[in-house]
């Protein structure tokens, strides 16, 4: 579905992403590894047309992506929850999700959607007209999420959904991107919290300082001495 | 202040407090039956004993707030029930005082300045002095009330409109009875007055109430405010002094509502915005068929204004394309030297530096009056028995291209485009990641706010009769943006209020317009301090500026709340 080919992308004269290629298969959950300053944050930014990478090749369903703009990727079925949720902080729950829709054109779809966010995530919807920013971090993410969703993706990319949140909040997170894989969204993943994010994922790759330096099924990682050591703090 | 005096002492003090107080406003109140000054000529003559002078009168209408403000707590302890939590009482008896004596300061410097030392005030001013200073140093002791919620107070229908009309009505009069001040001292204190009473209500929470009135019966307000603003010639009797100021005042602040667009919904500082009512007015000059006009063809009015508005945003968009892809800082300067090369050019493209367009510095004068279907704008005309001269022939051109502007800036605020301009406000780079297009929204915002700005320069040009490069110099791009800022970025009656202020007090205050610039900048540092968002704050704007402050969050949350239906329409289908 996805395909990255030896993409680099520098900020000025650093390379932050040295020429790394994966794949993204259909109804998969995808997850990038890594540390900060790995390069996960800006192959995301890259693919969702923030960034304009120096060289390599990207394509998504048999399209090249790479040189399109921000709001045409969108338009294309891709959308990013990006890393720190960056919501609207002052606008109220449902301007956040009409955000998430703004590349969309059908009123009445959009407000069905808005309503399976709200069964999503119930307690956005006992919220609806309260502003962003006064919310939990576990909720805001629940609203990073719903608002991604509502342009009906076909590649939903999450950016550390698990940062900052409590154990069971991260829980619940996680069997939702689990769920919405159930339901054929295509999921990649970007995550530090190893464990938690291999165990769900169909396949990963552990980027490290801008070049993926293993990848494996999520079962497998798990079970690899290197990641072991470096990411999920065994001996 | 409030740290001086422990809440423990406060509390203890109160009754007392109120009672000291109440002696202060009489004090005042009684003043006004005294004579103020030994000499006649000041402040319209306070020299009489026992014949209070209208301005006296209007004096004393703060000191009476202070005593019902004082009184009824006192004379109701235990019997106010939800009224007690309901309205912010002692903090409005304090903001009273404090209004009290500002006011009294002023007039008895206006009698020391007027007739040459302060032994020309008589016991008058200094009973009412002391009654001030009384009043304002009983109301510190008295205990800090919560915030006033008075919005929550649920009131029929009837009584909200009544209250909108009665505050136009208020409005309408105020308004003409501040304008025919002719001298700076009246004009200073019923002024000053005015305002004392207004952040009195405001304390009291009148203006939270009314915010949800408004809200709940918006056609009400805005049928009324635009019958009140189209009878103010009415009032005039055919003066044309405060009618030439007023349409003054629309045509900046129908320039400052597209300005608006750019820098209050979308967040980009635009320091030439002044270019492009410039580009509006020389347009219209250069088709108006002026006999120093450039160009022969004379289209109709409505053409030159759809011509004036288009010229204008080409001007937006050819500024706009290569520098709104870079962000803040560096369009400012783009815009600031922008404006500069606008006036530059009009005043080369005289003939000997370039093609002769403008006639360079001399400009394009003897515009002839507009005339629609033998309306002529220039001449006098009798309605109801009452003179409609020139000037307010264009007041209410302009009142009709604000209207429309405002009909224009509403339905874009509310809307699929506005919802994207404020999220590019908010965090640009989220936006773009949501599929907001940036770049061409930004772009849009340009373009359509110099539309805005050429309108009201075509109206200018035939309102100034002549157009010259040196009337769109940078100083006006900065009063523009001050108002914009002073009276509140995004919203309406803001912009509308801080335009009125900006161009109002130079022309009232005579020894004001010779220091304006140092008094703005004054101004605007203190409202930088100490409120930010503006007079008039539109919510989200508020939050962006006290994002730490929690308790103001939940206060806005709940106001927000009570207008919720009316603030956050369900979009239209034509609007996604």
């Amino acid at each position: 579905m996805l395909e990255v080919k030896q993409l680099v992308v520098a900020y000025g004269r650093v390379n932050a992403v040295k020429g790394i290629s994966f794949n993204v298969e259909q109804g998969q959950i995808v997850t990038l590894l890594g540390t900060n300053g790995a390069g996960k944050s800006t192959t995301l930014r890259t693919i969702s047309g923030l960034l304009t990478p120096v060289s390599g090749e990207m394509w998504f369903e048999g399209e090249r992506l790479d040189g399109v703009a921000a709001h045409k990727v969108v338009e294309k079925g891709i959308a990013q929850s990006p890393e720190g949720r960056r919501l609207f902080r002052q606008m109220s729950v449902e301007d956040n999700l009409r955000l998430g829709a703004f590349s969309r054109k059908d009123a009445a779809g959009v407000r069905t959607d808005m309503d399976r966010i709200f069964d999503l995530f119930p307690v956005l919807g006992s919220r609806r007209t309260e502003r962003a920013g006064l919310f939990s971090g576990g909720e805001q993410q629940m609203l990073a999420i719903g608002r991604a969703m509502m342009s009906r993706p076909r590649l939903l990319m999450l950016d550390e959904p698990s940062m900052g949140l409590s154990p069971i909040m991260m829980q619940l997170i996680m069997s939702t991107i689990r769920s919405l894989r159930d339901e054929g969204i295509t999921i990649l993943l970007v995550e530090q919290n190893a464990a938690a994010a291999l165990k769900l994922s169909d396949k990963a790759y552990v980027l490290e300082v801008g070049q993926i330096t293993l990848e494996g099924t999520g079962e497998q990682l798990l079970g690899d001495d290197r990641v072991k050591r470096a990411y999920l703090g065994e001996d | 202040m409030n740290v001086i005096i422990p809440d423990d002492v406060k509390v203890r003090f109160r009754v007392p407090a109120r009672i000291i107080g109440l002696v202060g406003c009489t004090l005042m109140i009684a003043s006004i039956f005294m004579s103020w000054s030994y000499g006649h000529t000041v402040l319209d003559d306070v020299g009489y004993w026992g014949a209070p002078s209208p301005l006296q009168l209007y004096y004393a209408v703060l000191p009476v707030l202070g005593v019902l403000l004082l009184a009824v707590p006192l004379l109701g302890r235990g019997r106010l029930g939800r009224w007690a939590k309901l309205v912010a009482w002692n903090t409005s008896a304090k903001t009273c005082a404090i209004w009290s004596l500002a006011v009294t300061a002023v007039m008895i410097a206006s009698i020391a300045i007027g007739l040459g030392g302060l032994v020309n005030v008589d016991p008058g001013g200094w009973v009412a002095l002391a009654g001030a200073l009384i009043a304002v140093a009983s109301t510190l002791f008295l205990p800090d009330s919560p915030d006033p919620n008075l919005y929550r107070l649920k009131s029929p229908q009837w009584v909200q409109i009544l209250a909108i009309v009665g505050v136009m009505a208020v409005l309408l009069f105020g308004a003409a009875y501040l304008l025919n001040f002719e001298n700076a001292d009246q004009f200073l204190t019923f002024g000053a007055s005015v305002v004392g009473v207004v952040m009195v209500l405001r304390q009291f929470g009148i203006f939270s109430w009314l915010s949800i009135a408004a809200a709940n019966n918006n056609r009400v307000l805005v049928t009324s405010a635009f019958v009140v603003a189209f009878a103010f010639p009415f009032t005039q009797n055919g003066s044309d002094a405060n009618m030439s100021i007023a349409s003054q005042v629309l045509i900046f602040a129908a320039t400052a509502l597209g300005l608006n667009i750019v820098v209050g919904l979308v967040g980009l500082l635009d320091l030439g915005y002044i270019a492009f009512l410039g580009a509006g007015a020389f347009t219209a000059a250069i088709l108006s068929g002026s006999a120093f006009a450039t160009i022969d063809w004379v289209p109709p009015f409505w053409l030159t204004v759809l011509i004036a508005g288009t010229v204008s945003s080409l001007l937006g968009l050819l500024i706009g394309a290569p520098t709104l892809r870079v962000s803040g800082d560096y369009l400012a300067i783009v815009t600031l030297a922008f404006g500069e090369i606008f006036r530059i050019t009009m005043n080369n493209l005289d003939g000997n530096d370039g093609p002769n367009l403008t006639n360079g510095s001399n400009g394009i004068s003897a515009i002839p009056d507009l005339n629609f279907f033998g309306f002529d704008f220039g001449k006098a005309h009798v309605i109801f028995g009452i003179d409609i001269g020139r000037f307010a022939n264009y007041y209410w051109l302009m009142l009709v291209v604000i209207a429309i502007i405002i009909v224009v800036f509403m339905n874009l605020n509310y809307s699929r485009i506005g919802r994207g301009w404020v999220a590019i406000r908010e965090d640009e780079l989220a936006a773009e990641a949501m599929g907001v297009n940036t770049f061409a929204l930004k772009l849009l915002a340009f373009a359509g706010g110099a539309f805005l700005a050429g309108v009201a320069g075509a109206v200018k040009a035939h309102y100034d009769v002549s157009v010259t490069p040196d009337q769109y110099v940078f100083l006006e791009s900065a009063f523009l943006l001050a108002a914009v800022v002073l009276g509140g970025m995004g919203t309406v009656m803001g912009v509308l209020i801080g335009a009125t202020i900006l161009k109002l007090l130079p022309e009232k205050l005579r020894f004001f317009s010779d220091y304006r610039l140092l008094l703005f900048g004054l101004l605007m540092v203190i409202m930088m301090r100490f409120r930010p968002e503006g007079i008039i704050a539109d919510e989200r704007r508020q939050l962006e500026f006290h994002d730490e402050d929690d308790a103001l969050a939940v206060e806005i949350q709940e106001e927000m709340r009570a207008k919720h239906v009316h603030l956050n329409p369900e979009p239209k289908e034509w609007d996604l």
